[in-house]
């Protein structure tokens, strides 16, 4: 059986949304060169909607894959809605991801509620603190027996 | 080209040659006695497998009765290293000698004595990978029992001076031991000349079987048994013989000895072409010495880029290779060898290993400098870490 499902190396070989937004409403960037991956998320937002995203990644395959389908699943989409999308279901759009990739499908939860922080604090929007707790980079790695 | 695969993962494994299959297909079939039976049938399984362990010792010029016939390299190193370890102990000499970037089936079992109190020192490979017999001279202490240096890395396929370490071994009467899975059959193995040991050695790197190898240990240094039960290999490995196996073996290396000066040529002058062709793009780095390296070896790392990306985009484009990136091995940490020669981890992320063998062609060699730069240029324009190096935010390491 293939490492990836048919939906990750779509998404990975033909990946959506790549580019960056100049002047973009939110920025988001999380995780970092030692570990291997950075994913970097951009905003454009009008009347609280999602109006444009865009994604630079770099990382493994479900990193990229997992970049593509967030942004996929959030544009278009009210911010509330977006606030909404959880690692699990950016994983179940792929049609699963290996156990030890689940933590790139994490990033691209956490670079959305960075973009969308950003964009609250850049615009003084009064936020839930809840809502955004610190990233952890996805960097929880599930420990494996291999 | 579009839908052939070029192979050059050779340093994972290789494709088995006509002479190793032809040379075990009368042992599935026709030549099936067990070589420790009495019977005719079981004696022909057993000359065979004399003939094998004779083949082997040629190759490496020792004694037939020297060569311990394992299912692999891990095993081997596993029964070489735990032998010498305990044997030592009750001598009083718990301190083990290796280098940082030795295979995990030495660093791994050395670990493992490390909880059980021994002292492992890991010498530094220099930034060109490769550790030298006067580094070795200097850690050799009272109570050294173990000196264990790979012949030629797996990754960055750095050949150490082996012989010179022998000598050093031999002269202060430390066992030395060589996990040589990657060198032989590749470059010449004399354990007389070079004052080796014991040997690892594993079929499948030299297009024979998986799930066969030999361990050469000279005659009096004590061997510990890991597995017990019959008394096959002299006691000191248990288990009815891989027969077959370990016929194909025997004839896959006689034949990478008898063509080794060809095939290390043509692979040599495809490598060199390869190294210059991948060089050319921006921002890239040789890893490991270019002149002591296997001849099949390239390994080179592309800053900006992720190992596991480029080993995609490569396999859909029908080439076989392999990285030392984190993600291609589900921890978090990137190739330990690749560390050991000082790469910061983001670097060693982006690492690409290429492994010929002498079954590859100029034209795929062509096909490959034609394909990695497109596909480093993809993975860049996605990167956001090399629009960082690219705008300067971050500097350039490469």
């Amino acid at each position: 059986m293939a490492l990836y499902s048919e939906k990750v190396m779509d998404h990975f070989t033909n990946p959506r949304n790549v580019g960056i937004i100049e002047n973009a409403d939110g920025v988001g960037e999380v995780g970092n060169a030692v570990c291997g991956d950075i994913m970097k998320i951009y905003l454009k937002i009008k009347d609280g909607v999602i109006e444009d995203v865009k994604f630079k990644t770099f990382g493994c395959g479900s990193a990229i894959a997992s970049s593509s389908m967030a942004t996929e699943l959030i544009k278009g989409k009210p911010l509330s809605q977006a606030l909404e999308l959880t690692n699990k279901a950016v994983a179940e759009a792929l049609d699963g991801l290996p156990a030890h990739k689940m933590h790139c499908s994490v990033l691209a939860e956490e670079a959305i509620r960075a973009a969308i922080k950003d964009y609250y604090d850049k615009n003084g929007i009064e936020y839930d603190k809840a809502q955004f707790p610190e990233p952890k980079d996805g960097h929880e790695h599930p420990v494996e027996e291999v | 080209m579009k839908n052939r695969v070029i192979y050059v993962d050779n340093a994972a494994t290789t494709a088995m040659s006509d002479t190793a299959i032809k040379a075990l297909m009368p042992y599935l079939k026709e030549v099936y006695g067990n070589p420790s039976s009495l019977h005719t049938v079981g004696q022909l399984s057993n000359e065979a497998l004399d003939g094998a362990r004779e083949t082997i010792a040629g190759c490496i010029n020792c004694d037939k009765k020297e060569i311990y016939f394992t299912s692999g390299g891990s095993e081997a190193d596993n029964q070489a290293i735990l032998s010498v370890a305990y044997f030592g102990a009750v001598k009083g000499k718990k301190h083990i000698i290796t280098t940082a970037f030795e295979h995990h089936a030495v660093l791994h079992t050395l670990n493992k004595l490390e909880k059980e109190g021994f002292e492992v020192t890991y010498l530094d490979v220099h930034s060109n990978g490769i550790v030298t017999a006067e580094d070795v001279r200097r850690a050799i202490r009272q109570d050294t029992a173990l000196v264990t240096v790979m012949f030629a890395n797996n990754e960055v396929g750095t050949i150490q001076p082996i012989a010179e370490i022998g000598e050093i071994c031999r002269a202060a009467g430390v066992v030395f031991h060589t996990d040589a899975v990657q060198a032989a059959g590749h470059v010449p193995i004399d354990v007389k000349s070079q004052n080796i040991d014991m040997l690892s050695l594993s079929a499948h790197k030299f297009h024979g079987p998986k799930g066969v190898g030999a361990l050469y240990c000279r005659k009096g240094v004590p061997l510990k048994t890991l597995i017990e039960g019959g008394a096959q290999e002299r006691g000191r490995r248990a288990g009815t013989e891989n027969v077959g196996g370990i016929v194909s073996m025997a004839a896959a290396l006689k034949e990478a000895c008898a063509n080794m000066r060809a095939n290390s040529e043509k692979m040599e002058k495809l490598r060199d072409k390869l190294i210059d062709g991948l060089l050319k793009i921006s921002h890239s780095r040789l890893n490991g010495d270019r002149e002591r390296r296997l001849p099949g070896n390239v390994n080179i790392c592309f800053e900006g880029t992720e190992g596991e990306s480029l080993l995609l985009h490569l396999d859909s484009k029908g080439i076989c290779a392999s990285s030392g990136s984190a993600c291609t091995t589900a921890s978090l940490e990137p190739s330990h060898v690749l560390l050991s020669l000082g790469l910061p981890h983001e670097i060693a992320h982006g690492s690409l290993r290429i492994s010929l063998s002498e079954y590859n062609t100029e034209e795929e060699i062509d096909y490959i400098i034609k394909t990695v730069p497109e596909v480093v240029e993809t993975v860049r324009e996605i990167s956001s870490f090399w629009d960082d190096l690219q705008t300067g935010k971050i500097k350039h390491f490469i």
